[in-house]
């Protein structure tokens, strides 16, 4: 119904085929990675990407999960990222409530300081952070990648969240002060809670943001054993070079997290995308 | 009354209790850092030994290297279509599909999927895609008999590059649709339809009435899109590594390479000086820009 009444002018039309053909190329790499990870290489090579394959395998899976270790990447992902990701929250949230509530010497320079460094190109930060994780003696180890993730994205969450906070009438909270609340506690009892929709906006673009990272893994650990799953992938990429079928299906699992914030978290992905750039 | 004057005092220093953490952590992991690596940049340091103070000798010797301007001008090509290409598409499905398309849902969510992928596997799923024998794309120009237009889009020298750049719009494009989209919610449009009755066709009413509105975002589009060019580093690492002979090295890459794979640690902060100061303009742009929002 609504299809038709939309599509009753020649013009219409052609947006909306123009629209079907560009869809096209985001259909294709998602279908081709689908059909060739339930195919043998063998019967790729053999009889083209085009065949009938003479059968649906999962082994690609079970090779890329059990041989090629993406199932441990995964777990260290996890480990990486969910510390990572409450720290930023807890340590950017105050800053940003100071920021936002208080005006003292000293404040526009340290909000100035987190957005600049958040337009940062990382590369720049990776030598002297190699340098430093060493000489704490926190190379090599969860922990020091943690600490870099955490303090890089302070600049994009205090940004989000200070701007988010300005937005929360100030009355709420000179009536708890008068009250005789301390400052913490109208910190964590009253603005947090008010701060939540940001806060859970934030949580998910920046979960993906940190499990996706691949640069600062194979910089600042050596361990293979040690790296979150993209870091993985690009073991695994040595180990089966002659096996596209099996490295599609790793590039596949290594996807399934941030697929299934894709699907249930979509609305908030979407939100904080858009938190950070409209108001800046 | 000292009781107060001591709670008052108290009261001023309540912020720095708050920012002092993670300030503290700020400045030890990024701030620190970034200025260390001007340091760096003057030494001859090869991540093992001893660093000796050299001056500016690196950024001498990187003057004169062939794959530093190879790096540059293909950092400058990827900004180049970063800036032109996903912005116009970007805007061209937010302004399509703001209005009832059939599916809108469905296509919004489809050109939007793939900023949630990594890089990695974008570059996973695209190298297997360029496969020259058995992939996707040569299979189809086969089958379609463009067997001339079938060739090695990542071994080909003067087309790798265009080929992972192309990977990064696909990924970039569904990002920017979204961006416009929200914009699009606060285009006032008793504006765009006054304009349609003062007889202004739809081109001309988005040109004149819708465009300059969503000036704002086009900033913001513009220098993340350049931001994010300079950082490009993953796909180009996982499809190529910089290959064949460099000519899809980025600044990034060839940094990296330098730094840990020749060891030349020196020398790779000197290239991330170049890259801090080609960045700086535009976080300079947009420091502006929040300033004076701020002042509003």
């Amino acid at each position: 119904m609504a299809a038709k009444r939309y599509l009753r002018t020649p013009g219409r039309v052609i947006v909306f085929a123009i629209i079907v053909v560009v869809a096209a190329f985001w259909v294709v790499p998602i279908l081709a990675s689908l059909v060739t990870s339930v195919r043998t290489y063998d019967d790729l090579l053999m009889r083209g990407f085009f065949a009938i394959p003479d059968k649906i395998v999962m082994t690609n899976f079970r090779d890329a999960w059990i041989q090629g270790k993406v199932g441990t990447y995964l777990i260290n992902s996890f480990r990486i990222t969910l510390p990572a990701l409450g720290l930023m929250l807890f340590f950017s949230s105050l800053t940003a409530f100071a920021l936002a509530r208080f005006r003292f010497p000293g404040n526009r320079v340290v909000y100035l300081m987190y957005v600049g460094g958040m337009l940062l190109p990382f590369q720049v930060l990776l030598l002297p952070v190699f340098r430093l994780n060493n000489a704490l003696g926190i190379y090599n180890t969860h922990i020091g990648l943690i600490a870099f993730h955490t303090a890089f994205q302070l600049g994009f969450c205090t940004f989000v969240l200070r701007n988010y906070m300005l937005t929360v009438p100030g009355d709420i909270l000179e009536a708890a002060r008068i009250d005789g609340c301390r400052e913490f506690r109208i910190y964590w009892q009253i603005m947090l809670p008010l701060t939540l929709p940001a806060m859970a906006a934030l949580a998910t673009l920046e979960f993906t943001w940190i499990f996706n990272d691949y640069l600062w893994a194979i910089v600042l650990l050596r361990t293979s054993e040690l790296f979150p799953v993209n870091a993985g992938l690009s073991v695994l990429q040595g180990q089966w070079r002659m096996d596209w079928a099996v490295m599609v299906s790793g590039a596949i699992l290594a996807a399934v997290p941030t697929i299934v914030v894709f699907i249930f978290l979509q609305r908030y992905f979407i939100q904080g995308l858009t938190l950070g750039s409209t108001k800046g | 009354m000292t009781s107060t004057s001591r709670s008052t005092r108290l009261y001023r220093l309540t912020p720095y209790f708050f920012i002092a953490i993670p300030l503290a952590i700020y400045l030890v992991w990024v701030v620190g850092p970034m200025l260390y690596t001007f340091y760096l940049s003057l030494t001859d340091w090869d991540g093992i030994s001893q660093l000796n103070f050299i001056g500016l000798r690196n950024f001498r010797s990187l003057f004169r290297d062939r794959v530093f301007y190879k790096s540059f001008t293909n950092n400058i090509k990827w900004i180049g279509s970063f800036i032109t290409v996903p912005v116009a598409a970007g805007l061209a499905l937010a302004m399509a599909l703001n209005r009832a398309v059939p599916a809108s849902k469905f296509f919004k969510a489809l050109f939007f999927f793939p900023m949630v992928l990594s890089f990695v596997v974008c570059g996973l799923i695209w190298s297997w895609m360029y496969q020259p024998d058995s992939g996707i794309i040569n299979s189809v120009l086969r089958l379609v008999g463009l067997n001339a237009v079938a060739r090695g889009w990542l071994s080909d020298p003067s087309l790798v590059i265009w080929s992972i750049i192309f990977v990064a719009i696909w990924r970039q494009v569904g990002y920017v649709m979204l961006l416009y989209l929200a914009g699009l919610q606060s285009v006032n449009p008793d504006l765009v339809d006054a304009s349609k009755v003062d007889g202004a066709g739809s081109w001309q009413s988005f040109r004149h009435v819708i465009f300059p509105q969503l000036a704002p975002i086009t900033v913001v589009v513009v220098v993340i899109s350049i931001i994010d060019s300079l950082r490009a580093f993953d796909l180009v690492y996982v499809m190529t590594k910089g290959g064949p002979f460099n000519s899809s090295s980025v600044l990034a890459t060839f940094m990296y390479n330098e730094a840990f794979n020749n060891y030349r640690m020196g020398y790779g902060a000197s290239i991330s000086v170049i890259l801090f100061a080609i960045s700086l303009v535009f976080i300079f742009i947009y420091l502006i820009r929040v300033l004076r929002t701020e002042e509003r």
